[in-house]
């Protein structure tokens, strides 16, 4: 890590701390909650920035995260003998099994590590010793998330179907009103994001981090210096689930709901926006990637409702063609600058000279 | 009693029917050098690609040491003590030189063992020294792809060399070199010769003469010739092979 990098960070974790001084409560929480949602981009940036794993499905531990927490705050919600309202619209009669242990919160929290990290862990038992890579565990990422979203709302007596889980009342004894419990939040998200890179970067400090960045590169080559790159693999994809999860469970608790909507194919592929515009080599810069998309989507999504998926699409077609390593690729050095708008000027060249050729046609053909 | 490092017996392989390998039978003893040769298509890369478990062979047995190697996952042959080095240079691009050769010769190599600390003193001696044979001891901090091809080449060598290996597969080592660079990888080679046992393939008959090792020839899946450079080249079998289908290789025999 460079002299620069390491400014940045401590920068930005330096306003990270002083948020609570300077934001409004509207904007903490709405910062809070973009923190959970940068931990999906964490697990992003770890999987395919360095282990080239394009997940199009991080939704699905997003969604497992979540829906483990909501489940215990839908149970706590209740009275003896009630059953959350939704199970009661579709006339369920008791409380399906699986709900009953998520009473606890002490399993809860222990689902919300443990179900989205084994459920990418078997994911990948599955997918990598079998050399599924590339565009197809893209697909097969994406028709997870898909089948995931769909089965959700399918379940109405289970899941709450398309609405979800919502109307929770408390957490852990404090009110979701309190002032208290929006500060502590914005902490707790602070503090498992930060703590979730200190572990991802401690992890590719490591060898091991030198093995995955291989991997993304030449799973080959490695495997005939009698490296299993399926088990690293494996590792780095249930770890970055297992982040998407935690993720997933602070973001229901600054929302207030988890739904299908939240976990789908589309919020799949935001994440991973989230990682390119920010930069997926880097683990920083990801969640900076985070903040900054989101924050946008809140700005110009409150001005013209309408306009923010255009907005983002066109986002991503421009870090694609013109900043392929995101703004973490950026670097502020005028030679970097410059050599960015040579590039530009160079792009631009290329679109413009096959036209001209085509003007010049007509009078050669006369 | 049987004491080849390395024996390939009635070793088939096909694909799509066609036969690549046929019927071929190899053996090469602990610490000696070979060199294959043979025209395009003889099946000389097949050979390594079966023996490192890249392609499953119709028929046949593939032993090392005694380990029939035949269905084994080829992360499990490499660990048994062999690596290859393939014909475009497979070095990992993004990782710096001196990374490169410490992913070689690290020897624990499950996931759980590679989150502790980095090289042991011997790995870390076995490092240098390999910096030192292939020579690009200046140029250990710099990333892989910032190599030029000779280097790349000499850095893959470099890393079968430090996976500790005992048989070395070197699939074309001098190919694109200048003729210089063709000189010191020989010369690598040779300073190795004797120590590890190497199975060499290479189209280049300059390149095969400075290895001074026994030369098998393979054409069409099978051993056509088997002896010394001289002996395989004065082979009126050899040439009319090598005659018959390019003129590169007439040159050569000029």
């Amino acid at each position: 890590m460079g002299r620069g990098e390491k400014r940045l960070w401590l920068a930005l974790l330096g306003l990270l701390l002083a948020a609570p001084l300077y934001l409004s409560a509207y904007h903490l929480s709405l910062l809070g909650r973009f923190l959970a949602l940068g931990l999906a981009a964490l697990g992003i940036a770890l999987i395919w920035g360095q282990g080239g794993m394009l997940s199009l499905g991080q939704g699905v531990f997003f969604g497992l995260g979540g829906y483990a927490l909501a489940m215990h705050l839908k149970l706590v919600a209740l009275k003896p003998g009630e059953l959350p309202d939704f199970m009661e619209w579709t006339g369920l009669a008791s409380l399906p099994w699986w709900w009953a242990p998520f009473r606890s919160g002490v399993f809860a929290l222990g689902a919300v590590l443990a179900v989205p990290t084994l459920a990418a862990g078997v994911l990948g038992r599955l997918v990598f010793p079998k050399r599924v890579g590339g565009v197809y565990f893209a697909l097969l990422t994406q028709a997870l998330a898909l089948a995931f979203s769909t089965f959700l709302i399918s379940q109405q007596a289970y899941t709450g179907g398309f609405n979800g889980l919502t109307n929770f009342v408390s957490v852990f004894g404090l009110s979701v009103q309190s002032g208290g419990f929006q500060l502590g939040l914005y902490w707790a998200s602070l503090l498992f994001l930060v703590g979730c890179l200190a572990l991802a970067r401690w992890l590719l400090a490591r060898p091991f981090g030198r093995i995955l960045q291989a991997i993304g590169v030449s799973e080959n080559r490695l495997r005939f210096l009698g490296y299993d790159p399926a088990r690293y693999k494996l590792v780095a994809f249930a770890l970055a689930g297992g982040m998407a999860g935690i993720g997933g469970a602070l973001f229901t608790l600054h929302a207030g709901v988890i739904s299908p909507a939240m976990v789908g194919v589309v919020p799949s592929i935001e994440m991973v926006v989230w990682a390119a515009v920010g930069g997926r080599e880097s683990l920083i810069g990801a969640v900076i990637g985070a903040l900054l998309v989101n924050f946008c989507k809140d700005w110009i999504s409150s001005l013209f409702p309408d306009l923010w998926l255009y907005a983002m699409g066109s986002l991503f077609i421009v870090v694609v063609t013109v900043l392929p390593r995101g703004l973490a690729g950026l670097s502020l050095k005028p030679a970097a600058l410059a050599s960015l708008l040579a590039r530009l000027r160079r792009d631009s060249a290329k679109a413009t000279a096959p036209a001209a050729e085509g003007r010049c046609e007509p009078t050669r053909a006369a | 009693m049987d004491n080849s490092l390395l024996r390939v017996e009635n070793l088939t392989v096909a694909f799509d029917g066609f036969t690549v390998l046929d019927r071929l039978s190899i053996a090469l003893q602990p610490r000696a050098t070979r060199v294959i040769i043979g025209p395009n298509g003889a099946g000389k890369s097949t050979l390594l690609d079966a023996i490192i478990g890249r392609v499953a062979p119709v028929s046949g047995r593939i032993l090392f040491r005694g380990h029939n190697l035949t269905g084994m996952p080829e992360h499990e042959i490499a660990l048994l003590g062999i690596c290859r080095k393939f014909q475009t240079p497979g070095v990992l691009d993004n990782l710096t030189l001196y990374d490169n050769l410490c992913l070689a010769a690290r020897r624990a190599k499950q996931w759980w063992q590679t989150l502790g600390c980095r090289l042991d003193p011997a790995e870390r001696e076995t490092v240098r020294a390999t910096l030192d044979l292939i020579g690009l001891d200046d140029k250990r901090d710099r990333p892989a792809r910032e190599l030029a091809h000779g280097e790349k080449q000499w850095l893959e060598i470099g890393m079968v060399v430090a996976s500790g290996a005992e048989l070395l597969l070197l699939d074309e080592p001098a190919a694109g070199m200048t003729h210089h660079e063709v000189e010191t990888t020989a010369a690598i080679i040779r300073r190795l010769a004797g120590s590890r046992s190497f199975l060499v393939i290479d189209h280049d008959m300059g390149f095969v003469e400075m290895l001074a090792a026994p030369v098998s020839v393979l054409h069409m899946g099978r051993l056509l010739s088997e002896g010394t450079i001289a002996a395989v080249r004065s082979d009126p079998q050899v040439a009319a092979v090598y005659l018959g289908r390019s003129h590169g290789m007439a040159n050569a025999y000029a």
